[in-house]
């Protein structure tokens, strides 16, 4: 039992960080392309229309892997997850099928004409396209998170005498209080990593003194998009959605701060330690005192509970992974928003482009936003556990009854060896149109 | 309302079919009949713009079954474990090979993409045959040994095959003769399918050759639909019975069986869309006739000591089946308006369109 739950879970983990690595793109990217198409139709200026050309492509090839490794995400709710399918499809069932309706059906009708259109529509009916496919994949991504929220802190339902989850009202699902917060939060995050992997590709081409004229536009354009958004990824969405954890799920708080024991006078911010979960302390810590009273309440001596106040058998399964995705994920984050300040000062001077170890900088963090979305939706996920559906459905009892964990292993192994070629493939893909660069404007 | 559900799951499914079928068809085309450049060009060119749109069809349907018959989708997807892994990952190799190949000018880069798309699209069109047969045939619900369930009673599991390879086993396989049987139906159907959408949609020099084609395997088609109808009372005890109950089902078979015989007159069609006007019905036909037959079963029990399933043993609760009425009703809206623009923008031969090229 133990083992296939750990092979299930594995499977789960595995393709959805794989998959989730696209989209995180493609959503913020369809915004960036379509300002792109938009600046060109206000200045006729070619450089723009060629810009949306070359991101379109990275964009298509990037949507495509995302297409490809999102199937098997619906699937495994009913293949590895049977249980908790049945018992909760009645209300995660229905966000879901709203996603297959209302999004993807309008992405795919419209993707075609945006990429092999533009000739048949004219230039503002093509504007018009990539609008649709940006609205597309963030009403997927707002349904994704609203299935994503009722398992965090459900709403709206009952349930029945057979262990069944029912829906007793359809509202609730949208108007829940962790929807808002982690919607905004993970839709400023996905423009956090278009805008780095904007502005890394220009910073690229300056650097390599190549296409500069792109290079410049596209770095540009990153800071500025990469600025607003990632100071939206801290405020106010992920302060509003750490205040959520707080209020709903404070075990998960405690471990996500690596908080053992109940700090009645103030809590002290941890900024670097190992948790040691077996002695419960933490090694090598660097901490400030009272900060997180003050963040978390407003107040410097508030009490925090610890995870001595909660029964060990609802403490996170996995505390330090959860410590670490999520001191991670802030830690980047504020990496970010150091970069992006200080790079629009230097845009504001004039400076960005001669600034050589900044663009060297841009042209290596390109990996790390896609860190820091994993890592964020690590500490969504393993905060959760060990609930599939918080307080109501432990995740021991979801997986599927009948499928034998030899049966999980082999597809898992099936997975890992077509996502790696699929991997090799999209990388020389994705480096053929960055080496080929958008197509020069002729005078 | 679970009446209506079914009926929107149905009609799903039959577009499913219809859409994604005649790219699978012309993927197995493309592997046994395209030997030049420019015709392998012209197959894509046909689907490219569409094939995406088309697999959409397939997740809405997984999407509606999740959400209006919870249990069913857990019991069959936990049930059907390997098949539908398989399914996935030869729905990523059709999907890679399309979308991959003009990417890169070189000879055995484009060979490579070419038989991943073709014997991936030949490999869907059969599994999709034999998963029609396996929701026909019925499974071991319950998991049932010497008269004693082992699981819960909506819950199976199934390998791929047992050594007899016979429908009417204790221990059943995925694949059996007669699951396979229906899988070869269907590559044969989808193939026809596939070449009248090419001949539809293109002005290739396969086009002439396609008709010829056609014609022999309706032949083909007609003999291994007569051989089935003859051995189905060994699974299905009495096929006939909706039917005798409510004569107005039979519309069912009879677009099939128009379908069938229409094709025959492949050669003398002046518009190039009739064949696949045809193709269609057969296969809406084919599909709905066999639902029919079993309904309100959705997936029948092979033991006593457990029921079958039917809409309303699997179905979700009163109040989210008839609130999802509201946006389903907006969605079908939207998505007939997606159709008729992506048709409109894309009409006529689609030789020229260059798909896939950068």
């Amino acid at each position: 039992m133990e083992e296939m739950l750990f092979y299930d879970r594995m499977q789960f983990a595995f393709t959805i960080t794989f998959h989730y690595l696209f989209p995180q793109l493609t959503m913020g990217l369809s915004l960036i392309v379509v300002y792109f198409k938009w600046k060109f139709l206000k200045t006729n200026d070619p450089h723009y229309n060629k810009a949306t050309h070359f991101w379109m492509r990275i964009f298509a090839l990037n949507f495509a892997m995302g297409v490809v490794t999102g199937i098997p995400m619906e699937f495994q709710f009913g293949t590895n997850w049977a249980k908790f399918s049945e018992l909760t499809g009645g209300i995660i069932g229905q966000t879901l099928a709203m996603e297959g309706m209302f999004s993807f059906f309008l992405e795919s009708s419209f993707l075609g004409m945006f990429l092999f259109g533009e000739k048949i529509l004219g230039h503002r009916w093509h504007f018009v396209t990539g609008l649709l496919i940006c609205l597309g994949s963030w009403a997927s991504g707002f349904l994704i998170i609203a299935t994503h929220s009722w398992m965090q802190h459900p709403v709206g339902y009952e349930v029945l005498e057979n262990g069944k989850f029912v829906l007793n009202n359809f509202q609730a699902l949208f108007t829940n209080v962790w929807l808002w917060p982690s919607y905004l939060h993970n839709q400023a995050a996905s423009l956090v990593t278009s805008s780095f992997v904007v502005a890394g590709i220009g910073a690229f081409y300056i650097l390599w003194n190549k296409n500069v004229s792109y290079g410049k536009l596209f770095l540009k354009t990153g800071v500025v998009f990469g600025l607003i958004s990632s100071v939206i990824v801290a405020m106010p969405t992920g302060d509003l959605l750490a205040k959520n954890v707080v209020k709903h799920q404070p075990v998960t708080f405690a471990a996500m701060e690596g908080i053992f024991h109940t700090e009645e006078k103030g809590a002290e911010i941890v900024l670097i330690g190992q948790p040691d979960v077996k002695d419960k302390k933490l090694d090598n810590k660097i901490a400030v005192p009272n900060v997180l009273s003050f963040l978390t309440y407003g107040n410097w001596d508030t009490e925090v509970k610890g995870l001595d106040q909660f029964a060990e058998d609802r403490h996170p399964t996995n505390i330090s992974g959860l410590y670490y995705a999520y001191h991670i994920m802030v830690g980047l984050g504020t990496l970010f928003i150091g970069v992006m300040v200080l790079a629009v000062f230097q845009l504001t001077r004039k400076q960005l482009f001669q600034t050589k170890w900044l663009l060297w900088a841009f042209l290596f963090l390109m990996p790390f936003p896609y860190i820091a979305n994993t890592t964020g939706w690590y500490t969504a996920e393993l905060g959760r556990q060990p609930w599939l559906v918080y307080d109501l459905l432990r995740t021991a009892d979801g997986a599927s009854p009948t499928v034998s964990s030899g049966n999980t292993l082999f597809t898992l192994m099936g997975f890992v060896g077509l996502y790696a070629l699929l991997g090799m493939l999209f990388a020389i893909l994705v480096g053929k149109i960055i080496y080929q660069g958008p197509e020069p404007v002729k005078k | 309302m679970e009446f209506f559900w079914y009926i929107v799951l149905i009609g799903i499914l039959a577009t499913y079919l219809v859409l994604d079928g005649y790219d699978f068809g012309a993927g197995i085309i493309h592997l046994f009949f395209a030997k030049t450049e420019k015709d392998k060009k012209a197959i894509t060119n046909a689907i490219g713009p569409f094939w995406d749109a088309n697999e959409v069809w397939l997740i809405a349907a997984g999407g509606v079954l999740f959400y209006a018959f919870p249990t069913l989708y857990a019991a069959s997807f936990s049930g059907f474990y390997l098949p539908l892994m398989m399914i996935l990952w030869l729905l990523i190799f059709r999907a890679v090979g399309l979308e991959l190949r003009g990417q890169i000018h070189n000879q055995m880069w484009e060979a490579v993409w070419d038989k991943a798309f073709g014997i991936a699209s030949f490999l869907l069109a059969l599994f999709f045959g034999i998963a029609l047969g396996n929701v026909v045939r019925g499974v071991n619900l319950g998991m049932v040994n010497n008269g004693v369930a082992t699981q819960e009673p909506h819950f199976f599991f199934l390998p791929l095959w047992n050594p007899t390879f016979s429908p009417e086993a204790a221990e059943l396989g995925i694949i059996d003769w007669f699951t396979l049987f229906l899988g070869v139906v269907s590559v044969v159907a989808l193939m026809i399918h596939g070449a009248n959408w090419i001949i539809y949609k293109t002005n290739s020099s396969l086009n002439s050759q396609l008709k010829e084609v056609i014609f022999k395997m309706n032949f083909v088609l007609l003999v291994l639909v007569i051989v089935s109808l003859s051995v189905w009372h060994i699974i299905e005890k009495e096929p006939f019975h909706n039917f005798l109950d409510n004569p107005l089902l039979f519309i069912f078979p009879i677009i099939c069986f128009v379908g069938l015989f229409g094709l025959f007159k492949v050669k003398t069609f002046k518009k190039d869309g009739t064949g696949f006007l045809f193709s269609s019905m057969f296969l809406v036909g084919g599909f709905t006739s066999t639902t029919a037959s079993i309904f309100p079963v959705v997936l029948p029990s092979t033991n006593k000591v457990n029921p079958s399933l039917t809409i309303y043993n699997v179905a979700n609760g009163d109040y989210a089946l008839s609130v999802g009425v509201y946006w389903f009703a907006i969605a079908l809206a939207l998505v007939i308006g997606y159709f008729i623009i992506q048709y409109k923008v894309f009409n006529g031969k689609m030789d020229d369109v260059g798909y896939g090229e950068h």
